[in-house]
Order: C-alpha cells, then structure tokens, then sequence
C-alpha cells in the first residue's frame, strides 16, 4: 500500500497551492465575498488558463480524467484559501452530471466550456422540503409541445447565482419521494420563467433559490432517459460528497494549524495558555478528529468514481459522517481554545470555523448520513 | 421536603403574568421571541415600563428604589419574563455596577448614580478585560495615575460588550504598579464623553457589532469616581463576578430557545413528515429537555439556599457551565433544523417590519449567526475552563 500522491498529483497539488497562497490572501476573500459576484471572476479565469477546470475531464476537453483523489487534491488546496469560487459546484457536481448522461450532442454543446472555464454551471437538486434527500423533488416537467414546461423551486444553489447552465432535478412522474420519475434538464440562464433569488450565505459565499415558473424547454435540455436520473443524481452526488471532505480536510488543518499556534503564542497566567492541560487535551482531540477525518477523505477519494454500488454509498457516507463530526467539533473547540478573539470577523479563523461548519450543510450533515449509513449497514443475516 | 411555590409565590406568577400580559409591547416581544435585533431605544422603552412599576432593579434593596424580590420571585419573573419574550435587561448598569455602589460605594455616589441608572438616564459597560487580561484579568494594566483631585488614565479595554451605546464605563485600573497584581487594582467609574476616551467596533463573526475595544488617553477622572477605596478594587470586582455568573446559567432563556427550536422543527419537512416526528431528531431535543429540566431544578436549589441572603458560591460556577452548553446545544439543533436553509444569510430579515418574502421558515434567518454568536456563552463571564478550575478548587479542593 502506498498512500502518496504521484508525481502527477503532487504537480496538481503544487499547482492549486501555489496559485491559492498568491491569489487569496485573507484580506482578499473578504473583498471577492463582498464583491459583486461574490467571488474572483480573475481567479476563475487563472484556474481555467491553468487547466484546472478540466481536471475531471478528459483528454479531449483539456483534462486527464482526474478521479477522486485529484478531485480532492484540487478542493483541499481550495478549501485552503476559503475559496469562494463555485469549481466544485460547475466542475464536477453539474459537469459530472451532464457528463454522465448527456448524449453526444449534449456534451458537445455545454463540457467544452465547462473544461475550459468559459461556462459556469451549477446543479440546483434539493428542494425546500427535500431535507437532504435528493429524491424528495416536487418541481415538476410537464410534456409541453415537443419539450416540457417547469415549475417550482430549487433550493441554495451555490454558485447558481452566477451560472450560466443550471442542471436542475424535476419530476416527470411519480410521488414527492419516489426515486422513479427523476429527469435532468439543463436550463440556460436567461430562460424565461427562470427567476433566481439570490443571497450571500453565512460562511461568506453566495447562492439562490431557483423559481421556476412555467419554464419551457425543448426535447434536447432533458439529460437521459424521462424518469431514469435517480441513480445519476446520487452517483454525482456521491462524487461531490467526496470533494467536499476534501475541502474539508484543507479547510481543518488551517483551522487546526492556527489554533496551535495560538496556544503557543497567547500568554495568560504568566505562561502560554497551551500549558494548560484541558487546552493541550483538546487540541489532540482536535488533531485526532482530523485525522480521521484525513482518512475517510482518502476512503471517500477511492470509491468516488468507482461504480456505484451499495458499499461505494456506504463509505461516501461513513466518510461524511465523519468529516461532519470532525467540522463541528475544530469550529467549536479551535473558537474555544482561542476565548474571544476566535470569534472576531478580523481574525482569517472565524472564517475557517464558520465554513467548517457550513460544509456539515451541503449534501447532508453528520446525522443525515449516519442515518444512511445504518439503513445500508452490513447485518447478520 | 415541598416543592411547591408557597400561595404568596403562586400569587406573585400571576401578577407577574398579568403585568406582563398589559405592559409588554406587543413588538418589542415579537422581535425578542423571534430573535430578530432589538435597537437601543427598545430596551429603553421597557426599561421606562420596569422602572415605573418599579420592577427594574430585581436586585437592590427596596430603600434604593428596587424591587426587593425574594431569590425566589426572581426566579419567577425569569421564567415568566422570558417566556412572553421581554427583553433581557442589560446587566452592566443595574446588575453590575448598581450592586457594587450600593455595597462598597459612599452616599454621595449612591444618591447621584442609582436614580439615573433606575430612570434609564445612564448606559453602562463593562471595563473588565483587556488585550493581554482575560482570564488572567488581575494582570491587567489600563493605569490610573492620581494628579491632585483627579486620576489620570491610560490604557486599552476590550471586548466591551454594547459600549456604543453607553454613556458611562466601569473599569478595573491598575493604580499600584508596584503591588501583588490583585492588590494594586481599583474600581473606577468613567464617563464616555470625557476627553480622550475612544470607542472602536469589533465585528463578531456573525457580522453583528455587539462589542468593542475603548481607548483611553491621559483621561481625568475625577477622584470622587474611585468606588470603596483605592486598591481594594480586586475585591469588589470578584464580588460583582459573582453576581454575573448567577445569571449566566439563563434557564428562562434556554426554555424560550427550546420552544423556538420546537417551533422550527414541527414546520421543517423531513421525509414528508415534520421533522420534530423524525425518531433520531426528536431524541436529540428530548435530551436537551431533560438536560435543561436537571440545570432548572439545580438553579431552584442554588435558588432555595441562598433565600435566607447571601450570594451563591461556586456551585454556581457548575450551573453556569451547565446552562451554557445546554443553550449552545439548543443553538446547534436549530441550526441542523434547517437543513440546506442555514447557509443563506439574509440579512434584510433580521429586521423587524421586514415584509418582503421569507426565503424559507420566517424564523431561519437568525438561526445559524445565533449559534455561531452564541459561541460567546462558553467564553465570557469567566470562561467554561475557568468555571471548572473554581469548582475543582473551591468545592473539591483540588
Ligand atoms: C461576546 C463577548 C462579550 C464580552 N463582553 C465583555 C464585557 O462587556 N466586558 C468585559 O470586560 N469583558 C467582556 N468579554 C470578555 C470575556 O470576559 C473574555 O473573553 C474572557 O474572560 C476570556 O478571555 P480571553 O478572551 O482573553 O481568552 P483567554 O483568557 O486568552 O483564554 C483563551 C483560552 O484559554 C483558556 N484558559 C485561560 N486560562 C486558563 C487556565 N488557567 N486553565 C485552563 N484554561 C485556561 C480559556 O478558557 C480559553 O479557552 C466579552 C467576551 C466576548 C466574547
């Protein structure tokens, strides 16, 4: 067993970490989070002059099919800087969908610019009443002519705000819950009947809710088979479940890394407060749910695109869970450790904590899939 | 043993509620129970409403104008104040300072500053902490030098909770350099508006200005401002601390957070149900419910032993440490309620009179910067660690 990045991963790896530790410094996320698109437009444009949107893709689109540790390497150097940027979002949730099941025509039209950066796109999947399950969809695509007509609402799409391709989820038959009856339709911006509401969220980014009010839509928006997207929305799902631990790593050993050295740094008593035995205690704890969580990212990383099957579901889960966990726990306990200056908008860890935190809401916190890891747990027979 | 209320007790709920019913503005307690921002002029409204039934200073002796409350009616009028949702009274003026002038403070400073602190005439903050003191707050070092019949003052203040909107702060000076730290502390109380005094914003993370630093350059305070006597300042500020920590446990608070997380949770759909029927969720508020009920009945028996006078000891540190996290509990489920919704900040809904359209629950928008604001519980009022450190070392010895 080798559990190293290759030559080419690390190449990838220096390449993020270089253009983040330039381009991002703390005082400038809080000018892109301010800003109008509430990200870099000129960052985005330097990941995709250096490839970096293509990661996932193929030879043909630029890229060099990129898996799920590459995926990962990207978000974590990301994850880093706090970057606003929605990559994850267009790159591999909305292109990974549109790559798995549009037909050639479709892929022809929208991968190109979303490998190179000229398209943003994003997957509006959840709903108001969803709760993190993206088989609970009440936006429905009537048959409308020789295409379909939409209406309802998709719920914090981040990065939708900015999106130029917006793959939403919507029902074409079937109850709210039932898995049978998903279509995938590509909606591009500026559609009519296609309203975006949009806001700044709390961890400093920016999304929208989609209202979709009699959307009409030809024959070629819908991705795949009429009723058969279920099972590409959790794959998909899946794989940016796995980026999102990912980020998560990056994002905790900022946060970890600041804490520690606050500890050794901050004086109270005549001594450095990292002297004081509860603090040291939680600091390890701190360090040890990190690296648990490093592992299952590693796990998630080498079932992300893998063929999906129960087990690959499982430990997308498990791993969640755990990076769920582990999120909460170094916001909270690194804010302790630090008294009130870890609360401080001034200070870059409030940031790193609030995010941390945040990422517990997107694609399902700890409990939601502890849940979904027990209904797929192995059992005696 | 008897836990029930005496009929006298009993009889002052009811007042409590009647009153509460006929005087509580009807807005300022939406916003309270909604947890929406409430602005200076707010909680001076209901002040002027407290101090005119003479309920204001729950804790001064009737003779300076207070309620003179048993430990327990004010016990009831926390329970019953929060659950209508009235304003939390801000503690620096009439919970803090007002204690400390009463006990250690001359005739004259009683006469001059208790009656404005009743009529709502002065704002206080608190002037404790400092860059390089928080929890080591006897190392701090804002000096106080006396020149004739003033002190001279230097220094730096921090974490001000509201100072923005004081007009006077009471602060620990360093006048002794040369003494044991505890020993060369006084109590000092400043006004804002003199000279040389700066106040400064620190935004928390959830973008509110709740706190601030203040500066203070060659300020004169005039020497009848020294609280008790020059050097003893260490004494009356442990005396005030333990006043603060009494509060701190906010079981009336808590219970009024429960009710809004139960109110959450039986609007948000989870499997097509209300997610307060989903078995795993609702489990998590049941322990948080059983947990709070243990902290409420502990607080009645902190309560019941100090009914004869006297202030709690450091069990009341225990509580303190309690409550907080059983309120920072309650925080983390509304958060989770909410699913997806906790990410959008939508700030324009924060204010009252907001009538656009709610993006989501018309109670989500609070929700998430609350519980990352409400990180503070465990840090300030003697941190968490601290709290544990009295207990280990005044009950158990250690
Ligand atoms: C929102 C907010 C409002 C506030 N309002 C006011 C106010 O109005 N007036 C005022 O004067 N102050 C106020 N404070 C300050 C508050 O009292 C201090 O933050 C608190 O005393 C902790 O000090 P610190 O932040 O400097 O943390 P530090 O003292 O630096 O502590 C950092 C960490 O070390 C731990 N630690 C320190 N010493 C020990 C020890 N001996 N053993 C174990 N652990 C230890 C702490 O528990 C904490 O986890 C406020 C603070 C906040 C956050």
């Amino acid at each position: 067993m080798d559990f190293r990045l290759s030559e080419e991963q690390q190449m990838l790896q220096d390449t993020v970490a270089r253009l983040v530790r330039g381009e991002y410094s703390f005082a400038k996320r809080l000018e892109f989070s301010q800003s109008e698109a509430g990200f870099s437009t000129g960052f985005w444009q330097q990941l995709a002059e250096l490839g970096l949107t293509a990661v996932p893709f193929g030879e043909e689109l630029g890229g060099f099919g990129g898996g799920g540790v590459e995926v990962q390497t990207v978000m974590t150097e990301l994850g880093k800087g706090l970057c606003l940027e929605p990559w994850m979002q267009s790159v591999v949730l909305a292109g990974g969908l549109i790559s798995q099941s549009g037909d050639e025509a479709q892929r022809q039209r929208w991968l190109p610019g979303i490998a190179d950066g000229s398209l943003r796109a994003a997957a509006g999947l959840q709903e108001p009443q969803s709760f993190y399950d993206l088989n609970n969809v009440e936006t429905t695509a009537r048959a409308s002519g020789d295409g379909y007509c939409l209406n309802g609402r998709k719920s914090v799409v981040i990065g939708g705000h900015t999106a130029d391709l917006l793959v939403v989820s919507a029902r074409t038959t079937g109850d709210s819950r039932d898995a049978r009856g998903l279509s995938l339709f590509v909606i591009e911006a500026g559609t009519a009947g296609l309203e975006r509401r949009t806001y700044p969220t709390i961890d400093g980014a920016r999304g929208c809710d989609l209202l979709l009010d009699n959307v009409l839509l030809d024959d070629g928006a819908r991705l795949g088979a009429e009723g058969q997207a279920a099972d590409i929305i959790h794959y998909q799902a899946g794989r940016a479940v796995s980026a999102l631990c990912g980020e998560a790593v990056g994002v905790m050993e900022v946060a970890c890394e600041r804490t520690l050295e606050y500890l050794k740094q901050r004086k109270q008593f005549g001594v450095p407060i990292g002297k004081f035995q509860v603090l040291q205690h939680r600091m390890v704890d701190m360090m040890s749910e990190l690296e648990q969580a490093r592992s299952m990212a590693i796990l998630a990383a080498s079932v992300a695109d893998q063929p999906a099957t129960e087990e690959r579901q499982r430990t997308l889960s498990a791993a969640k869970y755990v990076i769920g966990r582990a999120a909460q726990y170094i916001a909270e306990a690194g804010i302790q450790s630090h008294g009130g200056i870890g609360m401080t908008w001034e200070y870059d860890f409030a940031h790193y904590a609030k995010r941390l935190v945040m990422i517990n809401h997107q694609l399902g916190d700890d409990d939601y899939h502890l849940e979904r890891f027990a209904d797929l747990m192995n059992t005696p027979a | 043993m008897n836990l029930n209320y005496s009929a006298e007790e009993q009889a002052f709920r009811e007042e409590v509620r009647a009153f509460l019913e006929e005087k509580l503005p009807e807005d300022i307690a939406a916003k309270v129970k909604s947890y929406r921002r409430l602005s200076k002029g707010d909680h001076q409204r209901w002040q002027r409403v407290l101090s005119e039934r003479g309920w204001y200073a729950t804790h001064w002796p009737e003779e300076y104008g207070g309620a003179g409350w048993t430990p327990v009616q004010k016990h009831i009028w926390d329970e019953e104040s929060n659950r209508y949702g009235a304003p939390r009274t801000i503690p620096f003026g009439v919970n803090m300072v007002a204690p400390v002038i009463i006990r250690f403070g001359n005739q004259q400073q009683k006469q001059y500053y208790l009656p404005r602190i009743l009529n709502g005439e002065d704002w206080w903050c608190q002037g404790y902490s400092e860059p390089g003191a928080g929890s080591d707050l006897a190392s701090l070092s804002t000096r106080a030098v006396r020149n004739g019949d003033h002190y001279v003052v230097n220094g730096q203040k921090t974490w001000t909770t509201l100072g923005q909107h004081a007009n006077r702060i009471f602060c620990l000076v360093r006048t002794d350099p040369d003494a044991r730290k505890q020993e060369g502390i006084s109590f000092l109380l400043i006004d804002m508006n003199s000279p040389g005094v700066t106040v400064r914003p620190i935004i928390t993370l959830d973008g509110e200005h709740e706190v601030n630093e203040v500066f203070f350059e060659d300020v004169k305070v005039p020497v009848e401002n020294l609280v008790g006597e020059e050097n003893k300042g260490w004494t009356y500020a442990k005396y005030l601390l333990t006043y603060e920590r009494t509060g701190l446990a906010g079981i009336g608070l808590a219970r009024a957070a429960l009710n809004h997380l139960k109110g959450l949770a039986s609007r948000q759909q989870k499997n097509g149900r209300p997610l307060i029927r989903d078995p795993g969720f609702r489990q998590r508020i049941a322990r948080v419910e059983i947990d709070l009920q243990a902290a409420a009945m502990s607080n009645l028996r902190i309560i019941a032993s100090v009914e004869g006078g006297g202030v709690p000891g450091a069990e009341s540190s225990m509580l303190k440490v309690r409550g907080t996290e059983i309120r920072q509990q309650i925080n983390d489920l509304a958060r989770r309620a909410l699913g997806p919704y906790a990410l959008p900040f939508v700030e324009e809904e924060l204010e009252a009179g907001f009538e656009g359209d709610y993006l989501s629950d018309p109670d989500a928008a609070p929700v998430a910067a609350q519980y990352f604001n409400n990180r503070k519980l465990s840090i300030f009022g003697g941190s968490n660690e601290i709290q544990k450190n009295i207990v280990a070392k005044m009950i158990l010895g250690l």
